[in-house]
C-alpha cells in the first residue's frame, strides 16, 4: 500500500540498499587488501585504495541518512534499536571509525593497513547480525518495564545463530561485490584474472550461504519463492557473465541480485518494522513530520543525485584520462 | 556523547573553515600564478581530507550515540527535530562528493570546475554546522509543539527549526568556526616565522587565515552579545549561572573573576543599568545548573573572545597602515598565542549551553534523567569510545604535522626557500 509511511520506509531501504552496494563493496575491498596475495599483491593493495579513494565518504553518508530518515520518521523503533542493539552497534560504530581513519592515514602515509583491513572485516558482521536480530524478531521493547537481566535485554536478542549467520553472509555478499567491481576497475589483465578469481569464488560463497541459509532458517524469515528464485538467476547471470569475461554485465548482476537479497528480507518482514509486534504504521512519527521528510528527500534528491552521478562519471566512468595517482599519496616531490 | 561532541566539534570547526581558506589559496593562485598558492592550497586540502574523514567517522558515532545514550530523548525529539538532521544528511552528501572530487580531481576537472567543487564543500559544511545547531538550539528553546498530559501533539517541525534560540546560536557558532580555524593557521604561521623565517609560504597561510579569522574575531563579541540576550529572555536561570547571580535584583552587576562591574549585567543582558535580572533563587535548588563549572567555562569563553577580538582589530590596524606583518614580531606573538584560543573558547561556550541547560535535556520539558538509555554498564562504552578517540587524536597530530607542518617551513617545497 502507499501509504506515507510505507513510501518512507521504503526510502529508508532504498538508503540501505545503496549503502550495502556502495559502501559494502568499499568494505569488501579492505577484506579483499587482508586477502591480497600471490605475485601481484601490492598492485592488488593499490588498486583497492585508488578504488575507494575518491568515493568512499560519499558511500557513507548512505548510512547516516537511512539513520537520521529513521529517527526522524519512525523514532520508536529507533529508540528501541538502539536499546536492545546497543552492544553491536556500538561495536560497529567502533569499526567504522577504525576503518575510516585507518584508510586515511594510510593514503597519507601514515600507516595502519592492517587496522583498515581487519575492521573492514568485522564491521559488515556487525552489521549483519543487527539487521539479522531486526529480521529474526529480536528487538522488542526492553528496560525499565521488564525484569529481564542484562543478558537476556541486552545480548540474547542478537546472539543467534541466525544473527551470526546474517553476519557472515553480508561479508561474503560485501567480498563479491566488491571483487566484482574491481574486475571492472583493473587495468591490467592480470590483476582482471585476480579479481575474476577472487569473485567467482565468493559467489559461489554467497550462493552456498544462502541456500544453507534457506535450508536452515525458512522458519525464522519466510522468504518469498519468487525473491528465491529471482536472486538465484541474477547470481547465476553474475557468474556466467564473469565466465565469459563481460565484466560489467557481471557488475549489473551481481548489483541486482543484491540489491534483490535487501528487498527480499524487506518484504519477508512487511509489514512490520520490527517483527513481531511492530507495524511501520504504528512506529510513524505524525504525518506532519513525514510529509515534511519526503520533501526534503526529494529536494535533496534534486541536488544530490546529479552531484553523485557527477562524481562517479569523474571517477568510475571516464577512462580516457589516465589515472592518475591522487596527487595526496605522497607528499609532494621537492621542487 | 559529551566526550564524543567536544571531540567532534574540533573537527568539524576545521571542516566548516578549512575548505574556505583552501579555495581562498587556490583562487589567489589561479589569479597569480603563483606557485606557493597552489602548493597552499594542495597541503590545506590534504589535512582537510584527514581532518573531515575524522569528523565524518566521528559524526557517524554521533548520530548513532544520540539514540544509543538518549533513546528517550530521540523518541520524544526525532518527530520535531529530525528535520533539521535530515537536511544535514544532505548537507554531508554534497560536502563528501565535493570533497571528492576536489581531492582527487585536481587532474581530472577543469580548473573552473575545480573551484566550484571546492567552494560547494566550504558551503556545505557551514549548512552542516548550522542544521545541527539549530537542534541544540530547540533543546534550548523548545518550539513547535504543544504539551499535553505527557503526549507531544500539534508537531509542527518548521516552527521548531524557527525557534527563538537558532539564530543567535548559528551565527555565533559560524563565526566561531571562522575565528578559531583563520587564527588557528594564522598563529601556527606566525609562530614558524617566528622560529624560521619569513618565506612566502608562512607569509601567504598567515594572511588567508587572518582574512577569515580576524572578521570573525571582531564580530564574535556582538553575537555572544545577542546570545546573551536570547538567554536572558528564554532561559534566565542558565544566564543566572553564568554570571554567578544568586539573588534575583535590578542593576544587577557584573562579575568577572574578582572584579566586579556594578550594573554591569543588567546592562549586558537587557541594554538597561537597571533592568531586573532573575538570580537563581527563582528555582528550587535541584534545578540549578552545576554554577561553578557553568560560571567559569562562561569567563573563559568572553576573556578568550576578548583576547583574540583585539588581535583581530591589532591585525586590522596593521593592515590599514600598510605594515608588513610579518615583521612585527609582538604581533606575532600574540598571534602564535591565539592558535588554541578559538578552539578552547569552543569547548567552553558549549560547556556553557550544555551544562547551563541541566538538569534539563530539553529545556523544561524533558530531564536529562529520563531520557538516558535503561541499559546498565554504560561505563563501558563510554571508556570504550573515549579511549578510542585519544588514540585517534594523538594519530591525526602525527600524521598532519608529518604532510603539512614539518616540510613547509624549512625543509622542502616552499618555492621561495
Ligand atoms: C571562537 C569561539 C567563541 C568566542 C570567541 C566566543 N564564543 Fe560564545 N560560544 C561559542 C564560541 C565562542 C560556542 C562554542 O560556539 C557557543 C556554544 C553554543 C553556541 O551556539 O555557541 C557559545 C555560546 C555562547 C553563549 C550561550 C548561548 C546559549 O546557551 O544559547 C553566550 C551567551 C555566549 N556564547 C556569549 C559570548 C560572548 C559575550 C563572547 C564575547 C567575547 C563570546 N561568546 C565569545
Ligand atoms: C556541536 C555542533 C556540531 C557541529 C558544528 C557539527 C558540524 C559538522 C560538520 C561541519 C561536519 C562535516 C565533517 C567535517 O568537516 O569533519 C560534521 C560531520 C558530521 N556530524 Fe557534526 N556537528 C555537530 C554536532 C553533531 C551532532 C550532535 C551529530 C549527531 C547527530 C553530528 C553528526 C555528524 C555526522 C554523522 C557527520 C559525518 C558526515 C559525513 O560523513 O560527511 N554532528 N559535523
Ligand atoms: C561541542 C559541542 C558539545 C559539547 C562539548 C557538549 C557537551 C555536553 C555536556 C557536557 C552535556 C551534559 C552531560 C551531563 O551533564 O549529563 C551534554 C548533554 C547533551 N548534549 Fe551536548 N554538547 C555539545 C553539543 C551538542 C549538540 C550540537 C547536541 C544536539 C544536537 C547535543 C545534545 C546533547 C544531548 C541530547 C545531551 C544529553 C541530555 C543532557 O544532558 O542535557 N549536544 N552535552
Amino acid at each position: 500500500m502507499l501509504t506515507l509511511p510505507n513510501v518512507l520506509a521504503g526510502i529508508i531501504l532504498v538508503a540501505l540498499t545503496a549503502y550495502v552496494l556502495f559502501a559494502g563493496a568499499d568494505f569488501g575491498g579492505g577484506v579483499w587488501d587482508l586477502l591480497a596475495s600471490g605475485p601481484r599483491k601490492s598492485a592488488q593493495r593499490e588498486l583497492v585504495a585508488h578504488a575507494i579513494g575518491p568515493v568512499w565518504e560519499a558511500n557513507h553518508v548512505w548510512l547516516i541518512l537511512a539513520i537520521v530518515l529513521l529517527f526522524t520518521c519512525f523514532p520508536t523503533a529507533f529508540a528501541r534499536i538502539a536499546i536492545t542493539l546497543h552492544i553491536p552497534l556500538t561495536l560497529m560504530l567502533i569499526g567504522i571509525v577504525l576503518r575510516g581513519s585507518a584508510f586515511v592515514f594510510q593514503s597519507y602515509g601514515g600507516g595502519g593497513g592492517r587496522v583498515f583491513a581487519t575492521a573492514s572485516l568485522v564491521t559488515p558482521v556487525l552489521l549483519g547480525i543487527s539487521v539479522g536480530s531486526v529480521a529474526a524478531g529480536g528487538v522488542r521493547e526492553v528496560g525499565s518495564g521488564t525484569r529481564d537481566g542484562y543478558y537476556a535485554s541486552y545480548v540474547a536478542p542478537w546472539l543467534t545463530p541466525f544473527g551470526i549467520a546474517v553476519g557472515l553472509f553480508a561479508l561474503a555478499c560485501f567480498a563479491f561485490l566488491a571483487a566484482v567491481y574491481l574486475t571492472v576497475e583493473a587495468r591490467e589483465t592480470d590483476l582482471q584474472e585476480d579479481f575474476r578469481r577472487r569473485a567467482l569464488a565468493s559467489g559461489a560463497a554467497v550462493g552456498l550461504m544462502a541456500a544453507l541459509g534457506l535450508a536452515l532458517f525458512r522458519t525464522v524469515l519466510p522468504v518469498h519463492v519468487g525473491v528465491v528464485v529471482v536472486v538465484a538467476m541474477s547470481l547465476l547471470g553474475a557468474v556466467a557473465a564473469l565466465a565469459r569475461r563481460y565484466y560489467a554485465g557481471a557488475r549489473l548482476a551481481a548489483a541486482l541480485a543484491v540489491t534483490l537479497i535487501v528487498w527480499g528480507w524487506g518484504f519477508a518482514q512487511y509489514p512490520y518494522l520490527l517483527p513481531p509486534d511492530l507495524t511501520i504504521a504504528a512506529a510513524a512519527a505524525p504525518p506532519v513530520t513525514l510529509r515534511l521528510a519526503l520533501i526534503a528527500v526529494l529536494v535533496g534528491a534534486v541536488l544530490l543525485f546529479p552531484s553523485l552521478y557527477y562524481l562517479l562519471r569523474v571517477f568510475k566512468v571516464s577512462r580516457r584520462m589516465p589515472f592518475a595517482a591522487p596527487p595526496t599519496t605522497r607528499p609532494a616531490p621537492p621542487r | 556523547m559529551a566526550v564524543s561532541l567536544a571531540f567532534h566539534i574540533i573537527f568539524a570547526v576545521i571542516g566548516i573553515a578549512m575548505p574556505v581558506l583552501m579555495v581562498l589559496a587556490e583562487r589567489r593562485w589561479q589569479r597569480t600564478a603563483d606557485p606557493t598558492y597552489l602548493d597552499l592550497a594542495k597541503r590545506w586540502a590534504r589535512g582537510t581530507a584527514i581532518l573531515f574523514a575524522v569528523g565524518a567517522v566521528s559524526g557517524t558515532v554521533l548520530s548513532f550515540e544520540l539514540g544509543l545514550l538518549w533513546p528517550r530523548f530521540m523518541a520524544v525529539a526525532g518527530p520535531i527535530i529530525g528535520m533539521p538532521f535530515s537536511l544535514e544528511g544532505f548537507a554531508f552528501f554534497t560536502e563528501a562528493i565535493f570533497l571528492g572530487i576536489y581531492l582527487y580531481g585536481w587532474e581530472r576537472v577543469s580548473r573552473r570546475a575545480h573551484l566550484v567543487a571546492g567552494v560547494l564543500v566550504a558551503v556545505s559544511g557551514a549548512a552542516s554546522g548550522i542544521f545541527v545547531v539549530i537542534a541544540n538550539a530547540w533543546m534550548n528553546t523548545p518550539a513547535g509543539f504543544t504539551l499535553a498530559n505527557g503526549a507531544f501533539t500539534n508537531i509542527d517541525p518548521i516552527a521548531a527549526m524557527r525557534t527563538s534560540a537558532a539564530l543567535p546560536q548559528t551565527l555565533h557558532m559560524t563565526l566561531a568556526a571562522y575565528a578559531a580555524t583563520g587564527f588557528g593557521v594564522a598563529g601556527i604561521h606566525a609562530f614558524l616565522i617566528l622560529k624560521q623565517r619569513a618565506g612566502a609560504f608562512n607569509r601567504a597561510a598567515l594572511i588567508i587565515g587572518l582574512v577569515v579569522g580576524a572578521p570573525a574575531a571582531v564580530l564574535q563579541p556582538f553575537s555572544g552579545d545577542i546570545a546573551a540576550r536570547y538567554v536572558a529572555r528564554r532561559q534566565p536561570v542558565k544566564l543566572a549561572a553564568m554570571e554567578a547571580l544568586y539573588e534575583t535584583r535590578a542593576g544587577a552587576p557584573l562579575t568577572f573573576g574578582p572584579v566586579v562591574i556594578p550594573h554591569g549585567l543588567s546592562l549586558l543582558a537587557f541594554h538597561d543599568p537597571n533592568a531586573t535580572v532573575q538570580g537563581l533563587d527563582a528555582v528550587p535548588r535541584e534545578e540549578w545548573p552545576n554554577v561553578g563549572l557553568v560560571h567559569v567555562s562562561f569567563d573563559v569563553m568572553v576573556a578568550l573572545g576578548t583576547y583574540m577580538a583585539l588581535v583581530g582589530l591589532w591585525a586590522g590596524w596593521l593592515a590599514v597602515r600598510r605594515r608588513d606583518l610579518t615583521t612585527e614580531r609582538l604581533f606575532l606573538w600574540a598571534l602564535a598565542l591565539a592558535t588554541p584560543c578559538g578552539f578552547l573558547a569552543i569547548e567552553a561556550g558549549w560547556m556553557v549551553t550544555e551544562l547551563g541547560r541541566q538538569p534539563w535535556v530539553i529545556w523544561g520539558v524533558l530531564r536529562t534523567r529520563d531520557a538516558v538509555t535503561p541499559m546498565p554498564g554504560l561505563i563501558v562504552p563510554f571508556l570504550t569510545i573515549t579511549l578510542l578517540y585519544v588514540t585517534l587524536a594523538v594519530i591525526v597530530a602525527v600524521v598532519l604535522y608529518r604532510q603539512i607542518i614539518r616540510s613547509p617551513g624549512g625543509r622542502g617545497s616552499a618555492p621561495e626557500c
